[in-house]
């Protein structure tokens, strides 16, 4: 290993490569942060330019810079405006939105930055001792398994029920998992609950939801009533964390590289899944004072899911070094860059193209320094862009909304249906029910129905529940992860009285 | 009756509505084939259809008890607020999203921001319009140009 990491470390630390992070990381920043691009479409975007410049570590140097660029962007645009332009960030912005608009953004920005690289780097560190005993066993992972995962991942919605609020909390979950019904499901092939309209074969779109349960209400009741989110300067600008904070988000940092990084090895479970799991998990380990903090600008809520989605994308790469399966869409498409550089990737790369490996593991230590060394002292200038008047704010982030849901669909209807949706989310918001879990059944429900169908089909009903321990075991935790909050706050109650 | 409650009454009839498909009609065109499967197309929202019934049942008839709490904005005085103006734009968002196409992006975009600072009170018009000019050129470039994704940047009647 040693030999491999110093062959690695040669090609990643020559100028060039070097140059090529430190641009790729820059471009994935920037452009990250636009509500519409997320890593997927931006390492796309960028493949063409990878596959000129010849050499495949390079090439390859390029792409992973990119990747953790956009999503270090797309974590800027949820904690700043709360508008999450990829489903990984969603979980960012429950603790980092609040933040900003507590006058925190500078120190919410620099959480961001140094949870996402730990996560990456500790996820990295894993990803070298741990690729080839992994590959194997994200393989024994069947539907059964992913479906009781992301039952798990939708007990994150216990987060979001105030005091006697679980059964709003719910009701929004089943209509987020109801919306993900609508159009063509990936198993059945038959359009579902279209009324007929073609506009809706392929369901509603994820960017659109999200803008419209999340900023467009916002920035609505930023005109309703203004606040003053930095005009005072101060603190905005702030980077500091204190030792007691760094105290607080060590552990949470440590469990998230580790458990993110697991989730991500398993092929299609990912960094969407990793932060909504991290978010639950912090959140019900938390003690009961720290618990009612999150969702209201928390440290250990917005380090939670940065690291856990940094260290499940480095996750992901493990599949597709050792076995040459992607196991995310991004990682699909670099799959497809490295054919295109005639790289096979499988079990024979890292004998036959150690350097190439290696170079990449080695990338993804360089790309999360860089992009620490970078991203860091751009935070101040990034946080005052809450300076701006409000007057010039808010028409741009309705427009960056708009064109959020436009860049995705390239439809202007979905700029009807993100301005209706946003009507129904600001309606919702006035009668206190939670919208963050409408958008997490939303995003896990497409997913969860299908490995559900699979599951079903494949063991004839749903024996499948009993007939794998690991199935039912996930499911329990699930159980446990909702119903305790439940009984906790009939204690309180009872104890209150 | 509070608004949390009128909600659960219209997200009721959603999921009946949602219920009656999926229990009644979904399944009416389904090849044989596919009617020996455990599992059809709408074995999922059935599921979720009684979920849905069942929790907006509850909130509807106040079973499950809880504070009432007003949210950060009290929706029984919205005129107290700047109501006009919320409403303003959001009409200023679907004329955005009705002219988008046949008046072109740089136009429709610079005429939405200047538009939407105005609706907010400002009347700086010497840094209204260069700002708006110039950010909705900076956008235009980055996404057709660098991008490659297609905006149409011009009226219709001036092609593409």
């Amino acid at each position: 290993m040693l030999e491999g990491i110093l062959i690695g470390l040669q090609t990643a630390l020559s100028l060039q490569n070097l140059l090529v992070v430190i641009g790729g990381c820059l471009i994935g920043t920037f452009i990250g942060m636009l509500p519409g691009l997320g890593p997927m479409s931006i390492i796309a975007i960028m493949i063409p330019v990878a596959i000129t410049m010849g050499d495949p570590s390079a090439a390859l140097i390029l792409l992973a810079g990119v990747y953790y660029g956009a999503i270090f962007g797309g974590s800027t645009s949820s904690i700043l405006l709360n508008a999450p332009g990829v489903a990984g960030t969603v979980a960012s912005s429950f603790d980092g939105y609040p933040m900003s608009q507590q006058g925190k953004a500078g120190k919410a920005l620099t959480i961001a930055a140094i949870a996402s690289f730990a996560g990456g780097t500790i996820g990295a560190i894993l990803l070298m001792v741990f690729a080839p005993m992994l590959s194997s066993v994200a393989l024994l992972f069947h539907s059964p398994e992913y479906f009781a995962l992301m039952v798990v991942g939708l007990s994150a919605i216990a987060a979001f029920a105030g005091p006697g609020q679980v059964t709003k909390a719910l009701l929004m979950t089943v209509l987020g998992l109801i919306m993900a019904t609508v159009g063509e499901g990936a198993l059945f092939n038959l359009p579902r609950f279209t009324g007929g309209i073609m506009d809706l074969q392929s369901g509603f779109g994820f960017i659109t939801l999200a803008m419209a349960m999340f900023a467009l209400p916002e920035a609505i009741f930023l005109v309703l009533k203004p606040k003053n989110l930095g005009e005072d300067g101060g603190e905005i600008k702030d980077l500091r964390i204190t030792r007691a904070e760094a105290r607080a988000i060590a552990p949470v940092i440590g469990r998230q590289s580790i458990q993110g990084f697991f989730i991500g090895v398993l092929p299609g479970a990912g960094a969407t899944i990793a932060s909504f799991l991290g978010y639950a998990v912090e959140r019900n380990i938390a003690p009961k004072h720290e618990q009612e903090e999150f969702g209201k600008g928390s440290i250990k809520g917005l380090a939670a899911p940065e690291t856990a989605n940094n260290a499940a994308c480095t996750g992901s790469f493990v599949p597709l070094l050792t076995l040459g399966i992607p196991g995310s869409g991004t990682t699909a498409i670099l799959l497809g860059a490295l054919i295109a550089l005639n790289v096979t990737p499988g079990p024979r790369l890292m004998v036959d193209e150690p350097q190439i490996f290696w170079a990449v593991i080695m990338s993804m230590f360089i790309g999360n320094l860089v992009l620490l060394i970078l991203n860091l002292p751009l935070i101040p200038y990034i946080a005052k862009l809450l300076a701006i008047p409000r007057n010039f704010l808010i028409p741009f982030i309705l427009f960056f909304t708009l064109m959020g849901a436009y860049i995705g669909q390239n439809n202007a209807t979905e700029l009807l249906l993100l301005v209706g949706f946003g009507i129904c989310g600001i309606a919702l918001k006035f009668a206190n029910y939670p919208l963050p879990p409408l958008l997490i059944g939303f995003i896990l429900g497409g997913m969860m129905e299908d490995n559900f169908s699979r599951s079903m089909q494949l063991y004839g009903g749903v024996n499948f529940v009993l007939e794998r321990p690991m199935t039912m075991i996930l499911l329990l935790i699930a159980a446990a992860l909702i119903i305790l909050p439940v009984l906790r706050t009939r204690k309180a109650r009872k104890a209150a009285a | 009756m509070a608004l949390d409650r009128w909600i659960a009454l219209i997200l009721l009839g959603i999921c009946i509505t949602y219920g009656y498909t999926a229990w009644f009609t979904m399944d009416a065109d389904l090849a044989p084939f596919m009617r020996r499967n455990p599992i059809w197309p709408s074995t999922f929202p059935k599921v979720l259809s009684i979920f849905g019934i069942a929790a907006s049942l509850i909130i509807l008839l106040g079973l499950e008890k809880g504070e009432q709490k007003i949210g950060e904005i009290d929706h029984r005085r919205l005129t107290d607020y700047f109501l006009g103006q919320a409403l303003l734009l959001l009409g200023l968002m679907v004329v955005y999203a009705l002219c988008l196409r046949p008046l072109g992006f740089l136009a429709s975009t610079s005429l939405f921001l200047i538009t939407g600072s105005l609706i907010l009170g400002e009347r700086k018009w010497h840094i209204m319009i260069p700002v708006s000019l110039i950010a909705t050129l900076a956008v235009w470039y980055l996404v057709q140009e660098v991008l490659g994704i297609f905006l149409r940047p011009l009226p219709y009647f001036m092609g593409t």
